[in-house]
């Protein structure tokens, strides 16, 4: 991986070798196993296989000692990624196809500084940092994973949002033919998120780019997502393509297609069940008995004082 | 169409064991996946969800066998109801026992505060409850002692099962109502075929009530 060597005498990455014939000779050299498999399936099957990333810095974000990490197979093959499908195994099954490069991110909006920027460009002045947080989905299971990411708040600072800035909002990436599942309508595509500002800034806020010291597979988001583990999982967008800066409370997807079910905030709460069902408890994958949920996830010391003052069973 | 002869020995020692094992099929499906770790990440609800999906389908299929019977005139189909019948209270009970075992893991103060409070859940129950009376009355005597008449009135609550049955699926959906819609769409054609065969032909009405008499 590129990540975290930065090409010297400031040459640009592309002005270098172009990432997929690189990628391609890397996988040529790895032996003829991989260079048949090359040949038989260009671009997707390069997609699916594992990566380290290097210089991947640990930071003491741990969870308690009881919890153990969630098994890697769990974590990528147990996933709510509905532009590939429903159900849980379909993100794995058909998010092979998807190209994660090139990729660009556009940012704009209420910032001095807005463009378009590369993927490598936007990761590569970063430290990235490994970092466990609980995971909790809003329908009552969770896990533990072992992200690699930035802090979303080092990426915003570079683009200097204004006191505009209120919020901002992400978007996924919209692209029928590699997301097969947008080509139907029940859900308004491109999904959309968004956070306050404070919360974007909040330490714990992430950008995503890899699990388990890997390359992040596509079915968790590739290339980049975001992470707020004191949310809802489903406040975690993935595969962003873009940045918003925005004055007004942006619209989020789930928001919009069920707004009794889920608000803006979708903060992690024992005390505000989902109208259909109790958020009190939450069942862990790998484990047989249900865990009681943390109030925001366990977070509460780093994010409870941004809703000071705040109703939460309103702002849900 | 006319109606199929197949000898009283096919039917009895051939074709009906067979749909019996067959109708076990999803439980030994489920027994290998437990065993061989091969529910995916999440077992409980994988167990859950399946349990409940084939007793919506079973008790769908159970409830086929009337309207098939009245455009095909396939009589010896009717030999196959009770068993089907029997088959979708099955997995309907295991369905909630995997809820209240597994998934609940016998909490039940809490079990008991979901059903008042989730519709879904609450809807699910009375699919539940309504099948309870049909299995007990599925019996020979049962039909006997009822009397014909009223046995199928009481049956008429299959119906109920299978609308609250499908509405507990549509609920408990987050985006892709489109498994609960085509149950739905089934329910709604079997339950057109009854309505229109019982206002045209008058034929072939199912023949409970009669063989109960003779009994």
């Amino acid at each position: 991986m590129l990540i975290g060597k930065i090409a010297p005498g400031g040459v640009r990455n592309s002005e270098i070798t172009p990432r997929s014939v690189y990628l391609n000779r890397r996988h040529f050299m790895q032996g003829t196993a991989g260079a048949i498999a090359l040949a038989a399936l260009p671009a997707s099957a390069a997609t699916n296989e594992r990566k380290k990333l290097e210089g991947v810095v640990k930071t003491n974000f741990e969870v308690s000692p009881d919890e153990s990490l969630t098994k890697y197979d769990s974590v990528t093959g147990y996933n709510n990624f509905y532009e590939f499908g429903f159900d849980k195994d379909d993100p794995k099954a058909n998010a092979g196809n998807l190209r994660t490069r090139p990729w660009t991110v556009k940012v704009d909006g209420h910032v001095a500084k807005p463009g378009t920027v590369d993927i490598d460009d936007l990761i590569k002045p970063h430290r990235l940092e490994e970092r466990v947080y609980r995971h909790r989905c809003v329908e009552a299971w969770s896990m533990v994973v072992p992200w690699v990411g930035i802090p979303l708040k080092d990426i915003v600072e570079r683009f200097e949002p204004t006191s505009s800035a209120k919020y901002v909002a992400f978007q996924t990436l919209l692209d029928p033919e590699q997301m097969p599942a947008q080509k139907r309508s029940s859900i308004n595509w491109p999904y959309v998120e968004g956070l306050r500002i404070d919360e974007a800034v909040n330490p714990l806020t992430l950008m995503v780019v890899g699990l388990y010291g890997e390359v992040l597979p596509n079915q968790n988001g590739a290339p980049l997502r975001l992470v707020a583990p004191w949310k809802y999982g489903f406040k975690g967008i993935k595969s962003i393509v873009g940045i918003r800066f925005v004055e007004q409370l942006p619209p989020t997807t789930w928001n919009l297609l069920q707004p009794r079910e889920y608000g803006f905030y979708a903060n992690v709460n024992p005390k505000v069940d989902h109208p259909r069902w109790s958020q009190a408890t939450e069942r862990r994958i790998g484990e047989f008995r249900r865990r009681d949920t943390l109030m925001f996830n366990g977070y509460a010391e780093q994010v409870a004082s941004l809703y000071a003052g705040m109703d939460l069973a309103e702002n849900y | 169409m006319s109606s199929m002869r197949i000898p009283e020995f096919w039917l009895a020692c051939v074709i009906k064991p067979s749909v019996f094992l067959a109708s076990l099929l999803p439980l030994a499906w489920l027994a290998w996946g437990w065993s061989t770790d091969g529910l995916g990440a999440n077992p409980i609800e994988a167990t859950t969800r399946f349990l409940g999906d084939w007793a919506l389908r079973f008790l769908l299929i159970a409830l086929a066998v009337t309207p098939v019977r009245m455009l095909t005139a396939w009589n010896c189909l009717a030999r196959f109801r009770r068993m089907l019948g029997l088959f979708a209270f099955a997995y309907a009970v295991l369905h909630l026992l995997s809820y209240i075992g597994l998934d609940q893991f016998f909490a039940w103060a809490t079990i008991w505060a979901e059903i008042v409070k989730r519709t879904y859940i609450t809807i699910g129950m009375l699919a539940v409850l309504c099948l309870i009376p049909l299995a007990l009355t599925s019996t020979k005597g049962m039909v006997r002692r009822l009397g014909g008449k009223r046995w199928q009135k009481l049956h008429r609550l299959a119906y109920v099962a299978g609308v609250a049955g499908v509405i507990h699926f549509y609920m408990m959906v987050k985006a892709d109502v489109r498994e609960p819609l085509i149950y739905g769409a089934i329910l709604t054609a079997l339950f057109s075929i009854r309505l229109w065969n019982g206002r045209t032909r008058q034929v072939a009405r199912p023949s409970v009530a009669r063989k109960a008499k003779r009994a």
